[in-house]
C-alpha cells in the first residue's frame, strides 16, 4: 500500500485561518496570476509563443492569459525590434493598461536596439518605457523568459501595496 | 554547356521556343536605336542603359507587350554620390514566357529627382516606386499613390541617400513618431559619402561623421583617447537616453 501525504496547507492543522500581512496576500495573488500583453515585434515573439505553449508552458507560473487588449493586461512582454514608427504605438498600449502594470524587455532589440544601430530603430524600450526586467539573448530561449517571469514575481512580491496608499489618502 | 539548354529543363514548351536574351535585347536597339546603349551580357542578363528618363516607360511598354517581359521583378535606386547625374533606376524585368532576364537602367538628376511612373504597365510598380520615393526622394510623375511606404508621412529625411548617416538624424512629429541619432561607437560598417571605402581605410575603424550631430566635442575626446593610447578602438560614447515623445 502507497500511503500519501497532503503537501501544503494542511486544513487539518491551521483549521480556516491564515495569518498574513495583507500586502503579502495581495502581492501573492498578483504575482501567481500576471496577464501578460504580447507586444510581439519580430522574431522573439516565435519564443515568447513557445513559452506559452506546451513544452515551456508560461501557465505553471499563471501568466498563461495573453491578453490582446491592455484594459486586461498587468505586463507588457515587449518581445522583438521597436522601431521609431512602432514606437509610440508602443507607449498608447503601455499608456492604456490598468495600473499596476510591469514591463519585460524580452532580447536584445527591445532591451537595447540590439543589432540594428539604424536610423529607424529605438535605441532600447526603456526610452519610452519604465522596464522592470531585461531579457538578454537574440531571442533568448523561453526558458530565459521564465527566469526573468519568475525574477518579476519575487519583484511584486516585495511591493508596498497598502502603504503606497496610505500616503494618498 | 548551352545557356539554351539550362533553360528548358522540365519545360517542353520553351524547348521548342528558346529565346535569347540578346536576342530580345536586339529587338529592343532595333525599336529605339540612339536611345538605348550597346547591351552588355553578363551571366545570361542582359543590362541596356536608358539615355533618357523620360522614354523609360516607352521602353517598358515595348519590352512588355511586344518582347513578352511581363513581370517586373524590381525597381531598385543607385545614388552615385558625388557624380552627375546623381541617381540611377534600375528595372529589373522578367519574362515567365521565355524565362529571360533584362535590365532597364537610366539616370536621374538630383535636381530633377523625378522620373514617369510604370504603374501603368506594371501595376507591381506602385509599391516599389512608393519605396524608392521613400527611401531615396525620387519622384514618380503619374504614380496613383506617391505616399512613403516605410517611414512615416512627414518623415523630413530620406534615409538611403549617401549623405545620411547610418546613425539617423534627430526628427520629432508629435502624436506620429520620433527619431534620435543611434549610437554608432565608431563601428566599422560606418561609411561617410564621398570617404574612402573600406578597403583603402585598413584599419577599417574610423570616427562617425558626427559634425552634423553637433558633437564635435565629442570627436575631439576621441581623438584624445587615440592619441594616448595608441589605438583608433575604444569603448564608444554613450548617448544620453531622453525619452523624446
Amino acid at each position: 500500500m502507497q500511503t500519501r501525504t497532503e503537501i501544503g496547507y494542511n486544513s487539518k492543522v491551521e483549521g480556516d485561518v491564515v495569518v498574513t500581512r495583507l500586502d503579502a496576500a495581495i502581492n501573492w495573488f498578483r504575482k501567481n496570476s500576471l496577464w501578460p500583453m504580447p507586444m510581439g515585434l519580430a522574431c522573439c515573439a516565435i519564443e515568447l509563443m513557445a513559452a506559452g505553449a506546451s513544452r515551456f508552458d508560461i501557465a505553471r507560473f499563471g501568466a498563461e492569459v495573453m491578453r490582446f487588449s491592455p484594459r486586461q493586461s498587468d505586463v507588457m512582454i515587449v518581445a522583438g525590434t521597436v522601431t521609431y514608427k512602432m514606437a509610440l504605438a508602443v507607449k498608447r498600449i503601455y499608456d492604456q493598461m490598468a495600473e499596476p502594470k510591469w514591463v519585460i524587455a524580452m532580447g536584445a532589440c527591445a532591451s537595447t536596439g540590439g543589432m540594428y544601430r539604424s536610423y529607424a530603430v529605438l535605441q532600447g524600450v526603456d526610452n519610452i518605457l519604465p522596464v522592470d526586467v531585461y531579457v538578454a539573448g537574440c531571442p533568448p530561449r523561453p526558458e530565459a523568459l521564465l527566469d526573468a517571469l519568475i525574477k518579476l514575481q519575487s519583484q511584486v512580491a516585495t511591493e508596498p501595496v497598502l502603504s503606497t496608499w496610505k500616503t494618498v489618502s | 554547356m548551352e545557356d539554351g539548354e539550362l533553360r528548358t529543363i522540365g519545360d517542353s514548351q520553351t524547348a521548342k521556343n528558346t529565346v535569347a536574351p540578346i536576342d530580345l535585347a536586339k529587338q529592343l536597339e532595333t525599336r529605339f536605336g540612339e536611345l538605348l546603349s550597346e547591351p552588355a551580357e553578363f551571366r545570361n542578363e542582359i543590362t541596356i542603359k536608358v539615355s533618357d528618363a523620360e522614354r523609360i516607360p516607352e521602353v517598358c511598354d515595348f519590352a512588355k507587350k511586344d518582347l513578352g517581359f511581363d513581370y517586373l521583378t524590381d525597381i531598385s535606386s543607385l545614388d552615385n554620390y558625388g557624380d552627375d547625374p546623381r541617381f540611377t533606376l534600375v528595372y529589373h524585368l522578367y519574362g515567365y514566357g521565355h524565362h529571360c532576364h533584362l535590365r532597364l537602367k537610366t539616370d536621374v538628376s538630383e535636381e530633377k529627382s523625378e522620373a514617369p511612373t510604370v504603374t501603368g504597365i506594371w501595376r507591381t510598380a506602385d509599391w516599389h516606386e512608393r519605396e524608392i520615393y521613400d527611401m531615396m526622394g525620387i519622384r514618380f510623375r503619374g504614380h496613383p499613390d506617391l505616399r512613403r511606404i516605410l517611414m512615416w508621412e512627414g518623415y523630413p529625411y530620406f534615409p538611403l541617400r549617401k549623405d545620411f548617416p547610418l546613425a539617423g538624424r534627430p526628427s520629432d512629429l508629435p502624436e506620429v513618431a520620433f527619431t534620435a541619432p543611434a549610437p554608432m561607437a565608431g563601428g566599422p560598417f560606418v561609411t561617410i559619402a564621398g570617404g574612402k571605402d573600406t578597403i583603402s581605410r585598413e584599419p577599417r575603424v574610423r570616427i562617425p561623421d558626427t559634425d552634423s550631430l553637433g558633437m564635435n566635442a565629442r570627436v575631439e575626446r576621441r581623438k584624445d583617447i587615440q592619441q594616448s593610447h595608441g589605438r583608433a578602438h575604444g569603448p564608444g560614447p554613450v548617448e544620453s537616453r531622453q525619452p523624446n515623445g
